[in-house]
C-alpha cells in the first residue's frame, strides 16, 4: 500500500494516483491519564475488583466446609451451586480487576514495530543447501562415494520396523475377529419371546390387538457373558394388529400368528432401537433418524434413510400357549455391511435344535 | 524492604540467565505487541476453555473408573437403586451426588467442552471471513484446522466415558457407519470395540483416547499455533499507520499480560457461573447404557449436530424408486450412511482445509498479507463462506428436526422434505445474497468516500433549491475505505506461442484464470483521488 506521487497525465494539479496513508490517528488520553482524582478512582475500583475475588474464594471454600449435602437432589444442587458461585466470584474477580487496570492505567498509546519478512537471507538459504550438501556428502547419502544400498536398507528397516509394535497391537485389540457374528442372533428355535427387561414368557392371549412388547430371548438374563451384546442384537418388538389390516409378504405366510409379528427392534439404517409406535397408522418410527417402517406391509420403509424393511422373527405358539420363535433371524439383523448378503439365507437356523443359546 | 525483593529478584534472575540465557527471550517477547480488536479474544476463549479443560477434567479423574464391568447400583439416587449398570456410570453417578462440587466439576468441564468447540468454530470463521489465513499463515491454518478435527473427537470421546443410554446409542450410530465402510468396515468396528459392540472394553479405550492421546495432541498443536502466531506477529485491521510492513498494537508486558490474563479469570468465571447454574447431560436421568430404549427428543452434543442432521437428512430411496443401498457382486454398499456420515464431511472438511490455497491460486498473489480484509471487500470470499455456514446451519436444523416440529407444530417429514431440497438451494442463494450485499456495501462505502456523511442540515440554496450538506470524511476514515487491494482476474499466456508450439501447464493457469473469474470479474474499485476531485467539482 505505497503511495505514488506521480501525477497523473491529464491532470494539471499534483492529484496522486492512490490515496496517502494518513498515519497514525491521533492519540486522546484518557481522563484518569489527565486528572489525578480519575486515576485514584480507577485504582480504587481495581482494588475493590480483586477484593471480589477474596470473597468469592472465601464463598467457595465455605460453602465446602460448612453446607451438608444430604441425598436430596435439591441440597446437592445447592452446595454446587454455592460453591459454583464462588469460584464465579473468585475468578470473575481477578479477571475483571486485570482488565479494568489495562483499560484504565496501562499504556494505551499504541506502538510501532516492524515486520520482517519470513524468508531467510540468500546466505542463510545458501549456507543452509550447502550445510545440507556437506552432510549428505559425510554420510554417503549423496555425493562421490554413495552408498545406495544403506540408504535403501535403512529406510526400508525405518519403514517396517513400526509394524514390529503395531501388528500384535492392532492385531490383539479385535478381540478374535470373527465378524460372521453380524450375520446371527441367540434366537432359536423353540425359544420364548419374554418381556423386555424381566424376562417373564409372554402368551399369544395376552397380546391384545394394538398392543406392542418390548421383547427379549427367553434366557438372555441368566447369560454370563455377552448379556448386553446378545441384547444388542436380539431385542424384538411384538405387535398385534387386526389380521385385516395385515398384507402378509410372499413366503411369510406362516411367520405371524393370529395378527401377532415379531420385527427385529434394531433400525436398518445405523442400529438405533426402532421404539416408537403409533397403532393407528401402524408405523414404526426410530427417534434418531426418523426411519418410518409400515409394520402393516412387512415392515417396509415408507420415509427416512433406512432402505431396508425390519428383518422379522419367525414366531409359532407352543403347547403352554406361549409365543416362541422358530428360528433365528433370516438375515441380519441392523444397519447394512459388507458382507451382508453372505450372512443371509433363507431357513438360515432352521435346522438348529431349540434352546440351547452358544 | 523494596530493594531486598529487588536484589532477591535480581538474584533469581542471574540464576536463571546463567544457565537458560532467557534473558534474551525476556527481551524478545516482554514488548511484542499485538494489535486490539475485539474479535481476536475467539481464540483467546479456545485456549482459555482448554486450559479449563484440564483443571476441571484432573478433578473428573481422581472419581472416575473407566470400566464396563456390571454393578448394581446402591448409592444415595433413589430412581437408580438395584439398576444395574457399569462401573463408568456409577462412578458418574458417585462423583455427582455423594463427592461435594463433583457434580460442578462435570458441568464446568461439560460446558467448556461445548465452548471449546464453539470458540474454535467462531475463531475459524473469523480467520477466514478477514483473509487472516493468506500467505505466511497457510501453514497456521492448517494446524487451527487439525485442532478443530481434534476439539471434536476430544468432546465425543469424553461425551461417550459416562455409558450413559443416549451416549450409548451416539456409539451404536459410530459403530453402524465404521461398519459400513467397504470392505474392512466390519473389522475396523471390531478393531474399536475389541469385538462387537458394546463389548467390554470400550469405555477403557475411550478414556485413554480422551485423556492422553487427544488432549496430548492438541497440547503439542497448541503449542505449534501459538508460536506460529509470534513468528508470523498478529494480523491487524486497515487503517492510519497499519501496514503489511508494520505491527500496531500494545506491548505484552504489561497490557496484554493484564488484558489476557485477566481474561483467562472471565472466561473461567463465566464458565463457573453456567455450569453452578444451569445443568447439562443429567445422566442420571437417561440412565446407565442398555441397548433396548431410546426416548425422542435425543440429540448429540451441538458439535455432532451436523454429521446426525446429515443422517437423517439422506433418503434411503430416492424419489422412492432409486434404493440408496447397493447389493453388487453380492456386496452391500451403504450410500445411505457413507455419503452423510463419512464422504460429507470429508468433502466440507476437506475444502476448509485447503480454502487458503484455493484462493491463492485465484489471486496469484505472492506477497505477505498481514493487513486483514474488511469481509465486504472480498466478496466472493465472504459469500462461499455463509454458503459454508448456511449448509452447516441447515444440517444441524435437520439434526434437531423432531424438535423444531415440536416447538412449530410442523410436520417433521416435511420439515424434512425442506431441507433435502434445500440443502442444495439455500447455500446457492447464500452465497449469491451475500455477494450482492457485500458489493452493495463496497458501493456505499464509494458513495461516502466521494460525497461525504449526511449530516442531516439542509440548506436553501438563493435560486430556491434545497440541498443537504455532506460533510467529507476525515483522513483516517477515508483510509479505512479505500485502502483494500484492486485486484483483476488473471491474465495467462496463450495456450500457443508464437511459433505454434503446444505450452507445458496450460490447463493448470486456465484453472487457475478461470477460478480468479469467479473471483474478481464482479468487482468494485476503491475510489482514486482524482474520482474524489472530480465529485468535488460535479457538487459546486
Amino acid at each position: 500500500m505505497s503511495t505514488t506521487e506521480n501525477p497523473t497525465s491529464h491532470e494539471s494539479d499534483n492529484t496522486p494516483e492512490s490515496f496517502e496513508d494518513p498515519g497514525l490517528p491521533y492519540h486522546r488520553p484518557r481522563r484518569a491519564d489527565v486528572d489525578p482524582k480519575a486515576e485514584k478512582k480507577a485504582e480504587r475500583q481495581v482494588a475493590a475488583l480483586f477484593g471480589v475475588s477474596i470473597v468469592g474464594t472465601v464463598v467457595a471454600i465455605g460453602s465446602y466446609m460448612a453446607l451438608d449435602m444430604t441425598d436430596e437432589i435439591d441440597s446437592i444442587r445447592f452446595v454446587n451451586m454455592a460453591i459454583g458461585i464462588g469460584i464465579f466470584l473468585a475468578m470473575i474477580g481477578i479477571g475483571f480487576g486485570a482488565i479494568h487496570w489495562a483499560k484504565t492505567l496501562m499504556r494505551d498509546h499504541e506502538m510501532v514495530e516492524e515486520r520482517h519478512e519470513l524468508r531467510s537471507s540468500e546466505e542463510g538459504r545458501a549456507g543452509a543447501i550447502q550445510n545440507l550438501k556437506d552432510g549428505a556428502e559425510d554420510s554417503g547419502i549423496s555425493g562421490v562415494k554413495r552408498r545406495p544400498v544403506l540408504v535403501g536398507t535403512g529406510v526400508f528397516a525405518m519403514l517396517l520396523a513400526p509394524l514390529a509394535i503395531l501388528w500384535p497391537q492392532i492385531g490383539n485389540m479385535g478381540a478374535d475377529w470373527n465378524t460372521s457374528n453380524f450375520g446371527h442372533t441367540m434366537w432359536r428355535k423353540g425359544m420364548r419371546l419374554t418381556r423386555d427387561p424381566d424376562g417373564t414368557p409372554i402368551k399369544a392371549s395376552d397380546v391384545t390387538i394394538g398392543s406392542a412388547f418390548h421383547v427379549i430371548p427367553e434366557g438372555l438374563n441368566e447369560l454370563e457373558h455377552h448379556k448386553i451384546e446378545e441384547k444388542a442384537k436380539a431385542v424384538v418388538l411384538l405387535l398385534r394388529l387386526d389380521p385385516r389390516d395385515l398384507k402378509i409378504p410372499e413366503g411369510r405366510e406362516d411367520w405371524s400368528f393370529d395378527g401377532i409379528v415379531a420385527y427385529s427392534k434394531i433400525c436398518t439404517h445405523v442400529g438405533c432401537p426402532v421404539a416408537l409406535y403409533e397403532q393407528q397408522t401402524h408405523h414404526l418410527l426410530c427417534p434418531c433418524h426418523q426411519s418410518t417402517f409400515d409394520v402393516s406391509d412387512g415392515a417396509k420403509v415408507v420415509f427416512g434413510p433406512a432402505k431396508r424393511p425390519l428383518p422379522q422373527l419367525p414366531i409359532a405358539i407352543d403347547d403352554e400357549g406361549y409365543i416362541i420363535a422358530q428360528s433365528d433371524f433370516h438375515e441380519p439383523i441392523g444397519p447394512s455391511y459388507w458382507t451382508r448378503l453372505s450372512d443371509t439365507s433363507d431357513g438360515l437356523h432352521a435346522d438348529e435344535t431349540e434352546g440351547s443359546s452358544h | 524492604m523494596g530493594a531486598r525483593v529487588n536484589t532477591a529478584a535480581a538474584g533469581t534472575a542471574n540464576w536463571v540467565d546463567e544457565r537458560t540465557s532467557i534473558g534474551g527471550f525476556v527481551k524478545f517477547f516482554a514488548r511484542k505487541l499485538f494489535p486490539d480488536h475485539w474479535s481476536f479474544m475467539l481464540g483467546e476463549i479456545a485456549l482459555y476453555s482448554f486450559v479449563v479443560l484440564l483443571l476441571s477434567g484432573v478433578f473428573l479423574t481422581a472419581f472416575f473408573v473407566p470400566s464396563m464391568d456390571i454393578v448394581t447400583y446402591e448409592g444415595p439416587l433413589a430412581t437408580m437403586q438395584g439398576v444395574e449398570m457399569s462401573k463408568a456410570f456409577e462412578s458418574t453417578l458417585h462423583m455427582s451426588f455423594e463427592v461435594p462440587g463433583g457434580l460442578l466439576m462435570r458441568q464446568i468441564h461439560h460446558w467448556s467442552a461445548l465452548l471449546f468447540t464453539a470458540a474454535i468454530v467462531t475463531h475459524m470463521a473469523r480467520v477466514f471471513f478477514t483473509g487472516a489465513f493468506r500467505k505466511p499463515r497457510e501453514l497456521n491454518w492448517l494446524v487451527g484446522f487439525t485442532l478443530m478435527i481434534l476439539s471434536l473427537a476430544a468432546g465425543f470421546s469424553g461425551y461417550s466415558l459416562p455409558d450413559d443410554v443416549l451416549s450409548g446409542n451416539g456409539l451404536r450410530i459410530i459403530e453402524g457407519v465404521t461398519r459400513s465402510i467397504p470392505i474392512v468396515g466390519e473389522y475396523i468396528s471390531y478393531w474399536i470395540f475389541g469385538g462387537e459392540f458394546p463389548g467390554e472394553i470400550l469405555i477403557p479405550r475411550l478414556f485413554t483416547m480422551h485423556i492422553l492421546l487427544v488432549p496430548g495432541l492438541i497440547l503439542v498443536l497448541v503449542a505449534l499455533h501459538l508460536f506460529l502466531v509470534f513468528l508470523h506477529k498478529h494480523t491487524q485491521y486497515p487503517g492510519g499507520g497499519r501496514t503489511d510492513k508494520n505491527v500496531v498494537g500494545l506491548p505484552l508486558f504489561p497490557v496484554y499480560t493484564a488484558k489476557a490474563g485477566g481474561f483467562f479469570f472471565v472466561v473461567f468465571g463465566i464458565i463457573a457461573l453456567v455450569a453452578a447454574i444451569f445443568t447439562i447431560n443429567p445422566v442420571w436421568n437417561y440412565g446407565p447404557y442398555d441397548p433396548s430404549p431410546v426416548s425422542a427428543g435425543t440429540q448429540p452434543d451441538w458439535y455432532i449436530l451436523f454429521v446426525d442432521g446429515a443422517l437423517r437428512l439422506m433418503p434411503g430411496w430416492l424419489f422412492d424408486v432409486i434404493p440408496m443401498e447397493w447389493e453388487i457382486w453380492g456386496y452391500t454398499l451403504s450410500l445411505n450412511l457413507l455419503i452423510p456420515a463419512l464422504i460429507m464431511p470429508g468433502l466440507f472438511f476437506g475444502f476448509v482445509a485447503l480454502y487458503p490455497w484455493i484462493e491463492s491460486w485465484a489471486t496469484g498473489d505472492r506477497g505477505e498479507k498481514h493487513v486483514l480484509d474488511r469481509p465486504r471487500n472480498a466478496p466472493v470470499r465472504t459469500g462461499i463462506g455463509v454458503a459454508l455456514i448456511t449448509f452447516y446451519v441447515i444440517l444441524v436444523m435437520e439434526g434437531s428436526n423432531d424438535i423444531i416440529a415440536n416447538l412449530f407444530h410442523l410436520s417433521l417429514n416435511d420439515l424434512t422434505y425442506f431441507f433435502r431440497i434445500g440443502i442444495f438451494v439455500l447455500p446457492v442463494l447464500a452465497f449469491w445474497i451475500t455477494r450482492r450485499l457485500c458489493i452493495g456495501l463496497q458501493r456505499k462505502d464509494r458513495e461516502l468516500v466521494l460525497h461525504g456523511k449526511e449530516t442531516g442540515r439542509i440548506v436553501r440554496h438563493e435560486h430556491g433549491e434545497y440541498q443537504e450538506v455532506h460533510e467529507p470524511l476525515t483522513d483516517h476514515e477515508r483510509w479505512v475505505l479505500v485502502s483494500y487491494d484492486d485486484i483483476s482476474p488473471l491474465e495467462i499466456e496463450p495456450e500457443y506461442n508464437d511459433r505454434g508450439v503446444r505450452r507445458k501447464g496450460y490447463r493448470w493457469d486456465r484453472f487457475k484464470q478461470r477460478l480468479s473469474r469467479i473471483y474478481f470479474e464482479k468487482r468494485i474499485s476503491p475510489v482514486t483521488p482524482e474520482e474524489l476531485e472530480a465529485a468535488k467539482h460535479e457538487h459546486h
